[in-house]
């Protein structure tokens, strides 16, 4: 205590001191010091601002524009450009918590259900922006389909996991073309050889790679034009990874794909665009093979290497 | 010394054990099985269990030793009395002990049993006192001595608390066997007067004996059947209250209701739970009846002022927080996965509610059902003041009737003799129904049970 007062004294001793030209010189070095700092700073982040690469696609069927989205005072994501085209896999990859999962709920509006998000700027799918007021939500949902990281298939039977969105929508007449629809959604999710014969047992009792595809199957019985997968092998072993990235592959030519995903060899194998972001930023975005051959930012290039995330 | 002082020390003598049974592991220097907290929970053990065991069994043994060293004393004529006559000597040596009034003037052997009496007594206290008080000494030392780096305390301190627990949850368990086993035992001398068949299909229930062979109406009949369908009656009019209303309130404050409207409402509801049925009971009798009455009469129905009807309806409002704590509580637990998976397949929320929330939560929801059932079924105020006494066979819920639980009441209340078929019938009745509602709790428990496996 006595020695800081001390100091104190002393400061105050040398301040009387100094001269006037002295004191004048000082400040101005430092205000130039301070104006160079600051206008790096803003390079910097007017760089990080606009979004390397060409965030539209030839043929986009959604297209988001200056996106943001708040978690209450929590910026989660910030004017996000991007396009998701027909026929196409794009996958987005980033550290924890640069806001991924928050992007891709927005395609779809789940983030509805959370009681503290706010999503701004618009998000267009076919002409009509999904945030207006007329948009309908159930329309929405039922042309953008999600599949979750963990296997949600409900405590029903396989046929029932799989007829449920047709019977919500009224796709289905009767017995025999809701039979059908569960069929070839089985069939396209690869799953229909392992389950044909127990279609009336619970979905819960299926295996985890199962159940994943059978999720996949519930999505696409809906007949969706967008499929969103939200990291959906993480709950997976390799075999049951390898057995969901064949599919996606195949789901390709009918739907397109948002994938979120952290492993890079992934974003590699199955999309044909990656997405990075960084701290709720859409970084860079371009050709896969480009995005890991050559990206454009730093942040990329050292995120895609590991060095950070 | 008096027994409580040692038992004081004793609780002393066991904290200080602890504290050196946990310094001990300190002075070894070197590695040692467990946490030092479970050398010292060792000595507390050792030093507690087997001296309150000591304790125990002297409060046991000491009255019958007392009894005999004093009667043994008294003079031989007075030995030859028969036991229930020594018996009320005896008392009569205790009541003087103890200040009480005494039959008639004490005699003089009276007068010195009556002083050995409060000598022995105050031996056996310090006989105790002191017991403890060594027995808790000893076995703390010699647990003491025992604790060494390879002592496997946490063990042994795991077993004896597996065991304590053991014994607490066989309390439970041992009190309804006691219930039960007394209830069966007065219902067997009643079904000894009654036979069984007469008591369970019996329509009509008048539960008077004659006291004098030739007295009027005395026949007494004893069928339980009006007094089923009553309970029925009025159990179900309260269910078909409680179910809906405390079925969507659960599905509004789960699934509807933001933080702020449910912190305040989920109590509030459950205040309900919390009223004393007498207050429900004049609820029924003094509103809701009389204006059943006169909602009746502007139709040109005759409401009876007391009915199954007004009971029926304020028993429902009583248990609907079982319904709907219980609801929503299962519905809350369905996972967040499942609603999102409805949800993004484009369901809207009142469809995900119904298709998936209710199926997944339905096992836990009849639980809720079935303990208010049983709960419904086990009242008694509210029926005695607002739906009669009258056993009316009638499935008409604006007329009077009486149930299980209330002609139970009225058979026990007052002076009975307690060899009566009167008296006894209320036994045969609560055994009738402590039957059904542990079959309705039993099934209530394993519904709830398989729906816990659904999500594992
Ligand atoms: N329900 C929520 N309420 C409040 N804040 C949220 C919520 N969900 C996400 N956030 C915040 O939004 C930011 C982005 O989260 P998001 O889940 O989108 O990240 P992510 O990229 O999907 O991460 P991960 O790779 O770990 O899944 C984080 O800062 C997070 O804390
Ligand atoms: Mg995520």
């Amino acid at each position: 205590m006595k020695s800081m007062d001390n100091g104190g004294l002393v400061f105050d001793g040398g301040g009387l001191n100094v001269t006037e030209g002295a004191k004048r010189a000082a400040g101005a070095l430092i205000g130039n010091l301070r104006a160079y700092e600051s206008s790096r700073l803003s390079n910097v982040i007017e760089e990080a601002h606009h979004t390397a690469g060409d965030y539209t696609a030839v043929n986009a069927i959604m297209r988001a524009r200056n996106v943001d989205v708040f978690y209450g005072d929590n910026h989660a994501i910030k004017s996000v450009n991007l396009d998701v085209g027909a026929n196409e896999v794009i996958s987005l990859i980033g550290p924890s918590g640069c806001g991924k999962s928050t992007f891709i709920r927005c395609l779809n509006r789940m983030n509805d259900t959370i009681e503290s998000a706010r999503v701004e700027g618009e998000i267009v799918l076919d002409g009509e922006n999904i945030y207006s007021r007329e948009a309908d939500v159930v329309l929405l949902r039922a042309r953008v389909g999600m599949v979750f990281q963990k296997p949600n298939p409900f405590p029903k039977s396989v046929y029932d996991n799989v007829a449920y969105g047709p019977r919500i929508h009224g796709l289905a007449p009767d017995r025999q073309a809701l039979d059908q629809i569960v069929q070839s959604s089985l069939e396209r999710a690869g799953l229909w050889a392992e389950v044909k014969d127990r279609l009336h047992y619970p979905g819960t009792g299926l295996s985890g790679g199962q159940q994943q595809r059978l999720c996949i199957a519930r999505a696409i019985a809906v007949g969706p034009e967008v499929i969103l997968m939200d990291e959906p092998c993480s709950a997976l072993d390799p075999i049951a990874t390898a057995h969901i990235e064949d599919l996606i592959d195949e789901l390709k030519k009918n739907f397109a794909i948002v994938i979120v995903t952290h492993s890079m060899q992934q974003a590699r194998r199955v999309s044909q665009r990656t997405a990075y972001f960084h701290l709720g930023r859409l970084i860079e975005v371009g050709a896969t093979s480009q995005v890991f051959s050559e990206p454009r930012r730093k942040l990329t290039e050292d995120y895609i290497t590991g060095r950070f995330g | 010394m008096p027994p409580y002082t040692a038992l004081i020390i004793l609780l002393a003598l066991t904290v200080l054990g602890y504290w050196l049974g946990r310094r001990r592991p300190a002075a070894f220097g070197r590695k040692y099985h467990s946490l030092p907290g479970y050398y010292g929970s060792y000595v507390a053990i050792w030093c507690v269990f087997p001296a309150l065991a000591l304790y125990c069994l002297w409060q046991l043994v000491e009255p019958g030793f007392i009894r005999s060293q004093v009667l043994a004393t008294l003079p031989a004529e007075l030995l030859e009395l028969p036991e229930a006559e020594l018996g009320l000597i005896y008392n009569d040596i205790r009541n003087l002990v103890e200040g009480n009034i005494v039959s008639g003037a004490p005699g003089e052997e009276i007068i010195a049993a009556a002083s050995r009496y409060t000598a022995l007594q105050r031996m056996s206290n310090l006989g105790i006192a002191l017991a403890v008080l060594v027995a808790g000494l000893a076995s703390s030392g010699w647990a003491l001595r025992r604790v060494k780096p390879t002592l496997r305390a946490r063990n042994k301190v795991e077993r004896t608390l597996r065991m304590l627990l053991m014994a607490a949850s066989t309390v439970a368990i041992f009190t309804t066997i006691g219930i039960f086993l007394s209830v069966l035992f007065e219902a067997i001398q009643f079904f000894q007067l009654v036979s069984p068949l007469e008591f369970l299909f019996g329509l009509s229930w008048s539960p008077q004996t004659a006291i004098r062979p030739d007295q009027v109406g005395s026949s007494g009949a004893f069928g339980a059947v009006p007094l089923f369908t009553g309970t029925l009656l009025i159990s179900g009019l309260a269910l078909l209250v409680a179910v809906p209303v405390g079925l969507l309130s659960a599905i509004y404050l789960s699934e509807y209701a933001n933080a702020r409207i449910r912190a305040i409402a989920k109590p509030m509801l459950e205040v309900l739970a919390g009223i004393p049925t007498v207050v429900y009971g004049y609820f029924a009798a003094l509103t809701v009846g009389p204006l059943l009455r006169q909602f009746g009469e502007a139709f040109g129905l005759g409401v009876s002022s007391e009915s199954a009807l007004g009971a029926g309806l304020v028993m429902g409002i009583m248990i609907i927080p079982f319904v709907s704590s219980l609801s929503d509580d299962v519905i809350n637990a369905v996972p967040q996965d499942l609603r999102d998976g409805s949800l993004a397949l484009g369901a809207t929320q009142s469809e995900t509610i119904r298709q998936v929330l209710i199926p997944a939560a339905l096992p836990g929801i009849v639980g809720g059902i079935l303990l208010a059932a049983s709960r419904a079924i086990g009242e008694t105020m509210i029926v005695v003041m607002a739906a009669g006494l009258a056993a009316n066979l009638t499935a008409n819920p604006l007329e009077a009737v009486t149930t299980v639980t209330v002609q139970m009441v009225t058979l026990l209340i007052g002076d009975q003799e307690f060899d009566s078929a009167k008296t006894l019938a209320a036994f045969a009745l609560g055994l009738l129904l402590f039957v059904t509602t542990l079959a309705l709790n039993v099934v209530a428990l394993r519904v709830v049970r398989r729906y816990r496996e659904q999500y594992e």
